[in-house]
C-alpha cells in the first residue's frame, strides 16, 4: 500500500516511490515538486513568499522560494536522489483576489512563481512542466514513482501536468 | 510609538487586547447583519485564536473545504486588509435570505455573487467602524474583492500578509444563528506599524 505524505503551508515533505506527497488548495502559494526519475526519490514544497533575504523575521526555512527549494534539494539528495538528474514540476501562484489596491500584496503569486523560476534555474534543475497563475486554488498530489503532479480544482476536471 | 513588535512576540496582553478588539468588532458585525436581515441572530462568544500556518486548515475544516471569502484592504491611520470567511453552505444561505429567495443549484450566480459581497461588505464595515471608534483612528475599507474557491487558497492570501511578519495567523471564529447555525471568520492583518497604532491609541505601547 503506498501513503501520501501531507505537506502544509510552509512545509516540505521528502518521499519515495511508492509514496505520494500532496499539498491541499493552494493559492498564491507555490507547490514545487522535485524528484530524481533514476531513483524515483522526491519531494515537495509549499512555498509562500519570494524572497527571505528582504524579511527580517525568515527564519522558518520552507516559507521561501529561495532558501525552501534550496532545503528541499538537500533533503531530497540525503534521502538517496541522484542531485545531477532532478526535474521539477511547479504549480499555484495564483491571484485569489481581482484588486486593483495594496498591489505589492497582490501580485505576490506572480512574484511567488518567478522567484521559483529563477530559483530552479540557478540551482540547474530544469522545470518539466508548470500550471501557474490564473485565479483558483489548486490542489496538487505527486508521485516520485512516475512523476506524475495531479492538479485538482473546484469546478474543474482533474488533471495531470 | 512603541517598540517594533512581532506577531510571535508579542505579550499576552497584546494578545488579550486584539482579541477584546475582535469580540467588540465581530459583535458590531453580527447586529448589523441581523439589521440587514431583518431579524434576530444569536452569536456565541468569538474565539480569537493565535495559529501555526499549517493548523488554520484543519480549524475551518479543511484546506479544501468550499469557502467564500469577502477581501478589502484598509487605509488611513493603519494599513493592511481584513476578510470575512463563510463556509459555502452558510453563504448560500445567507444570500437567500437576503435575497428573499432560494435560487437553488450548487454554483453561485452573478447575482449571488454579488449579493454575498454586500453581507462582506456591510459586516466588514460594521467590524472596522467599531474598531474606529475605540482606537479613534481613521480607518478607510477600499471596496470588497470577493473569491468562492477552496478555504485554503483564500486563507493563502491573509496568510502570506501575516508570512511578512512572522509565522501564524491571528484569525477570529464567531459562530452564529438564526435558523441554522453559521459559522464565519475574521482575520485583519495590520502591518506591523500599524499593530504598534492600534496599541499606542489605547495606551498600551
Amino acid at each position: 500500500m503506498s501513503e501520501i505524505i501531507k505537506v502544509g503551508m510552509a512545509d516540505l515533505k521528502v518521499c519515495k516511490s511508492p509514496n505520494g506527497v500532496t499539498t491541499l488548495g493552494l493559492g498564491s502559494c507555490v507547490g514545487i515538486a522535485i524528484r530524481d526519475p533514476a531513483s524515483k526519490v522526491g519531494g515537495l514544497a509549499h512555498i509562500m513568499l519570494p524572497d527571505s533575504t528582504v524579511i527580517r523575521n525568515n527564519s522558518n526555512i520552507p516559507k521561501f522560494a529561495d532558501t525552501g527549494i534550496e532545503a528541499l534539494v538537500k533533503q531530497v539528495v540525503a534521502a538517496g536522489a541522484n542531485r545531477g538528474r532532478l526535474v521539477a514540476k511547479i504549480a499555484g501562484g495564483a491571484k485569489m483576489f481581482a484588486f486593483s489596491t495594496n498591489s505589492e500584496m497582490m501580485g505576490v503569486g506572480d512574484r511567488n512563481v518567478e522567484a521559483v523560476r529563477r530559483k530552479l534555474q540557478q540551482l540547474k534543475i530544469p522545470i518539466l512542466a508548470s500550471d501557474t497563475g490564473k485565479n483558483y486554488g489548486r490542489t496538487v498530489i505527486f508521485y516520485p514513482e512516475t512523476g506524475d503532479f495531479i492538479i485538482r480544482s473546484v469546478g474543474k476536471s482533474e488533471y495531470v501536468i | 510609538m512603541g517598540k517594533e513588535i512581532t506577531v510571535e512576540a508579542m505579550s499576552d496582553q497584546y494578545v488579550d487586547v486584539l482579541k477584546e478588539l475582535g469580540n467588540i468588532g465581530a459583535g458590531n458585525a453580527m447586529t448589523a447583519l441581523a439589521q440587514m436581515l431583518n431579524c434576530k441572530v444569536d452569536m456565541k462568544v468569538p474565539q480569537v485564536r493565535l495559529l501555526e500556518f499549517r493548523d488554520v486548515g484543519a480549524l475551518i475544516g479543511g484546506e479544501e473545504q468550499i469557502m467564500a471569502g469577502i477581501y478589502l484592504a484598509v487605509e488611513g491611520d493603519i494599513t493592511g486588509s481584513i476578510m470575512f470567511l463563510l463556509g459555502k453552505d452558510s453563504a448560500k444561505h445567507l444570500v437567500a435570505k437576503l435575497m428573499g429567495m432560494d435560487m437553488g443549484g450548487d454554483e453561485f450566480g452573478e447575482m449571488e455573487m454579488s449579493a454575498l459581497m454586500e453581507i462582506g461588505n456591510i459586516i466588514t464595515g460594521a467590524y472596522l467602524n467599531s474598531l474606529a471608534t475605540i482606537t479613534n483612528l481613521k480607518i478607510f475599507p477600499s471596496p470588497p474583492a470577493l473569491c468562492v474557491d477552496m478555504a485554503g487558497a483564500i486563507l493563502s492570501v491573509p496568510a502570506i500578509e501575516f508570512g511578512t511578519m512572522g509565522d501564524k495567523i491571528l484569525l477570529i471564529q464567531s459562530q452564529f444563528m438564526d435558523e441554522v447555525e453559521l459559522d464565519g471568520y475574521f482575520i485583519m492583518v495590520p502591518d506591523i506599524e500599524s499593530y504598534g497604532k492600534i496599541l499606542s491609541s489605547l495606551g498600551m505601547a
